[in-house]
């Protein structure tokens, strides 16, 4: 069995109105510091297989495919086979 | 002129739809469930609003996996007539029928009230009965109606004169205060490059009889049926 976590993410360029938001809440909380904030998806999939880059491979398929819509999202994965 | 409305789970505009078609348009109409593979004998399908697999990942993103999408897909390949409204227009975007995506709203809150469109242009079997500059007031209950779309995409868009409905003030003009979510360029609805395939924010079901506040969507069925040769029954 193997793990296998993908990171969604939006595109530098696409206006993110949630990051915004949460942005400006941290703020007014007093958290100056914060500079920049982007919401993203992040998903834990199980799945058969010890071969990492068949792996990726076909996880890249289920990102391009359903899991990310590559107009407005990037995507990363880690994999443990 | 035969209509099918596709139903996917979580669609809840499909009755208003049928009622519209069947009872104010005169024309006979089925439904046609999301497991179905079949789309024959149609002139038109319409994709429905509502909250197709309760919006779970992204609007659309699950709905265009299902059995009937590659029926439909089908269909609009071969030139068929397809509207999706509200969520069947995420539906189409996700599926690749038409060009951009969805973001939420810029506001992050689900709007739902009139607003006003302008034709952007009377070369699509959608709009051929309209004018251009003609302003529609028409419902939008949306989250996600915040249309993106890549710059170079956008300028082919508009070269092919693809963007269809824009929001506008009450005057019809394109301005930003009249955007209501944040939607490049105030896009309101767009169709394909051939204009068979029509996608729209705002519900032409909930404005096609005056009782309910307006029927200035009318002009879109009419539009559709005269394109189909049927006149709208008086």
């Amino acid at each position: 069995m193997a793990r296998a976590k993908v990171f969604i993410t939006l595109k530098q360029g696409i206006l993110d109105p949630q990051g915004k938001t949460l942005l400006r809440a941290l703020k007014s909380m007093g958290y100056d510091e914060v500079e920049d904030l982007r919401v993203g998806k992040y998903m834990e999939i199980a799945l058969e297989g010890s071969d990492a880059a068949v792996i990726e491979k076909r996880l890249g398929e289920m990102c391009e495919s359903l899991l990310a819509n590559p107009i407005i999202e990037d995507y990363r994965m880690e994999v443990e086979a | 002129m035969r209509f099918g409305v596709v139903v996917f789970p979580g669609s809840n505009c499909d009755h208003d739809c049928h009622y519209v078609i069947s009872t104010i348009l005169g024309q006979p109409v089925d439904y046609v469930w999301h497991q179905s593979t079949d789309v024959a004998g149609f002139d038109c399908l319409v994709l429905p609003g509502g909250f197709s697999y309760g919006d779970y990942l992204r609007s659309g993103a699950v709905a265009r996996f299902s059995p009937v999408m590659k029926a439909v897909e089908k269909f609009a390949g071969s030139g068929g007539l397809v509207i999706g409204i509200c969520n069947g227009f995420q539906i189409l975007l996700e599926a690749g029928l038409l060009p951009g995506a969805m973001m939420r709203n810029s506001g992050l809150k689900f709007i739902c009230r009139f607003v006003d469109i302008r034709v952007e242009t009377t070369e699509t079997p959608w709009t051929g009965d309209a004018a251009v500059g003609q302003v529609l007031h028409i419902p939008i209950a949306h989250n996600e109606g915040n249309y993106q779309v890549p710059p170079d995409e956008l300028d082919r868009m508009k070269q092919s004169g693809q963007i269809v409905f824009r929001y506008c003030s009450t005057g019809g003009e394109v301005v930003p205060e009249s955007n209501p979510n944040g939607a490049t360029d105030n896009i309101a609805g767009i169709c394909s490059r051939d204009g068979n395939v029509l996608g729209m924010m705002p519900h032409p079901e909930r404005a096609s009889e005056d009782v309910i506040g307006s029927s200035d969507a009318l002009v879109i069925w009419r539009s559709v049926l005269g394109h189909c040769g049927v006149e709208l029954p008086a």
